[in-house]
């Protein structure tokens, strides 16, 4: 599906400044993540992290800087163009996006939930994209839910589904947002096993957003400390979570753990 | 008993009578008694009995001729054709022209943005006989001072102005009905539809659309039931015989014979019926359509499905 250069690098992020009406929020950002690598994003509330991952598929607007998914670059503030749009649709496409309250279609069941992308975006037969449907539900747990509304789901289901969702592009990157955070502390191990699943057995580029440390210290490949929309520290997270470097993500560990 | 519901209800609890004394009752406090004991829905049958008893006795009174009624309904009920055809159409014309004048108004454009709000500012700030009137009457000038083809293209026969006037006016109204609904859905399913790569009209048209709809459905049928009312207006431009609707068959017919109570009796019962039919199919729609947000056999509150709006999401 991917059929432009720079295969080396599944994510560039190169001076990413966001300010929501005179309030920065990310402040010069420069991240790249390689193919296969899973960078858990951490920090306080507030902190950027978020938006952070928002401006990777253009959910939210850049105020400058440049996102390059793929191969695909895109330059970030002005005018949204029709060239533009395009190209943010074929990053879009190329980004699997899972959100802290899951969004999944109320209307659809968990297959047709499942199936919705690939038909109406990709132009996939129904019969295609229903047999991968399928695969992905047995992959996240759920393939007797196939024919279950969200509203019959308990939120981990649902998250799973929503997971499934996104892995049903195919895409090169996955952005978790806060992916357990609406979740009553019982449901937040099923959904973290599959994320777990995806990094080790798929090998899937992931950028997640998470209070989960325990998930950062067993999967990640680097974290990444955001503090008042900057950078402030990275690393791997055996260096990050037992000797981190900065006051504030010592702070901020001790707060956590 | 405790002290603080006697002083805090409303309800003065009576002390209770000695043993052997009996309270007196009022002639009004047993009537009150002897009703609280019939079942609601046989008083409220009782009551619409009344009612249609005291308008037979007044039919009578007004030497009420049902032997014509039966004669004539067979012609006034011809009509009912007409009736639903410009209803139906112009139900059809004014939910396209919602739809697009909310997509309009929730738009960032300009253009349309402006076009919008003119449209719903004139058609909802005029009278809708005075629209169906310039529709009919006015147009045509317009169309003759522009010249050819305009005079032939804006001449309209009465069922065409009428069913574009009462579409316009409608769909005006039904504007808010579909911006409402659009913007019920929540937020985080436009964005989950973008962050699957889908261009606006698919957002619409595959999530947001089919959401909004159960929020629509029910506002419009009151709106069609209203515009089968509605279509009784046209009449006042002049139906030619063979496409006239009810409320002009009666109207023609009850004058003729001077037996108008009977004829526009029977057009009003005609209306009522109709009204009622479709309201039932409409009750039928929202169920079907609540499909998805139905946990087992309890319905779920609408309000609980959304999700929580974008600027109480954590960073």
């Amino acid at each position: 599906m991917n059929h432009v250069s720079d295969e080396s690098r599944a994510l560039r992020v190169e001076g990413l400044w966001k300010s929501f009406g005179g309030h920065e929020v990310l402040k010069d950002v420069n991240l790249e993540v390689d193919p296969g690598q899973v960078v858990v994003i951490f920090g306080r509330s507030g902190s950027g992290k978020s938006t952070l991952l928002r401006c990777i598929n253009f959910l939210e607007e850049p105020s400058e800087g440049t996102i390059e998914v793929a191969g695909i670059r895109i330059v970030g503030g002005g005018h949204r163009t029709r060239a533009k749009r395009e190209r943010i649709r074929q990053v879009r496409i190329r980004t699997g996006m899972v959100f802290q309250d899951f969004n999944l279609f109320p209307h659809r069941t968990a297959l047709q939930n499942i199936t919705e992308g690939p038909v109406t975006v990709l132009g996939k037969s129904a019969r295609d994209a229903t047999a991968t449907a399928r695969e992905l539900l047995a992959l996240v747990g759920l393939p007797e839910k196939a024919d279950q509304y969200p509203i019959q789901l308990s939120g981990g289901q649902q998250q799973r589904i929503a997971i499934a969702r996104a892995l049903a592009m195919n895409p090169k990157v996955m952005l978790f947002d806060e992916p357990t955070s609406a979740l009553d502390p019982e449901l937040i191990g099923e959904v973290l096993a599959v994320m777990r699943r995806l990094a080790t057995e798929l090998h899937m580029t992931m950028l997640v957003v998470t209070h989960e440390m325990g998930f950062a210290r067993e999967v990640a490949s680097r974290m990444v400390f955001v503090h008042e929309g900057q950078i402030i520290e990275e690393g791997p997270p055996s260096e990050v979570l037992s000797e981190p470097q900065r006051p504030e993500t010592r702070r901020f560990l001790e707060a956590v753990l | 008993m405790t002290p603080s519901r006697e002083s805090g209800g409303e309800h003065v609890v009576q002390p209770p009578l000695p043993p052997g004394q009996h309270h007196k009752r009022s002639r009004r406090e047993g009537l009150e008694l002897y009703s609280a004991r019939v079942p609601f829905r046989l008083k409220l049958v009782a009551v619409w009995v009344a009612i249609l008893g005291v308008l037979v006795a007044l039919f009578v009174a007004a030497d009420f001729d049902t032997g014509w009624m039966r004669e004539n309904a067979g012609f006034i009920a011809r009509g009912i054709t007409w009736t639903m055809i410009i209803a139906v159409l112009a139900i059809a014309l004014a939910c396209v022209l919602a739809l697009l004048g909310a997509l309009g108004r929730l738009s960032r454009n300009a253009l349309a943005v402006g076009l919008t709000s003119f449209y719903t500012s004139f058609f909802r700030g005029t009278p809708l006989i005075v629209q169906l009137f310039l529709i009919y009457l006015a147009l045509p000038q317009i169309g003759i001072a522009l010249g050819d083809p305009w005079a032939d293209i804006l001449t309209l026969d009465v069922l065409t102005a009428g069913v574009i006037a009462l579409g316009l006016n409608y769909g005006a109204y039904m504007t808010e009905i579909f911006r409402a609904g659009i913007q019920s859905v929540g937020h985080g399913q436009s964005e989950a539809a973008e962050a699957l790569g889908m261009t606006y009209f698919q957002k619409m048209r595959r999530v947001v659309l089919p959401q909004a709809l159960r929020v629509i459905i029910p506002p419009s049928g009151n709106e069609f039931i209203a515009m089968m009312k509605d279509t009784a207006l046209v009449s006042f431009l002049g139906t030619s015989i063979d496409q006239m609707e009810i409320f002009r068959r009666a109207q023609l017919l009850g004058r003729a014979d001077f037996r108008n109570l009977e004829a526009l009796l029977v057009a009003a019962l005609m209306y009522w019926g109709l009204t009622t039919i479709f309201q039932y199919f409409q009750l039928r729609l929202e169920r079907r359509l609540s499909k998805g947000y139905v946990r087992g056999t309890a319905r779920v509150a609408v309000a609980g499905q959304r999700e929580p709006a974008p600027t109480t999401r954590k960073t």
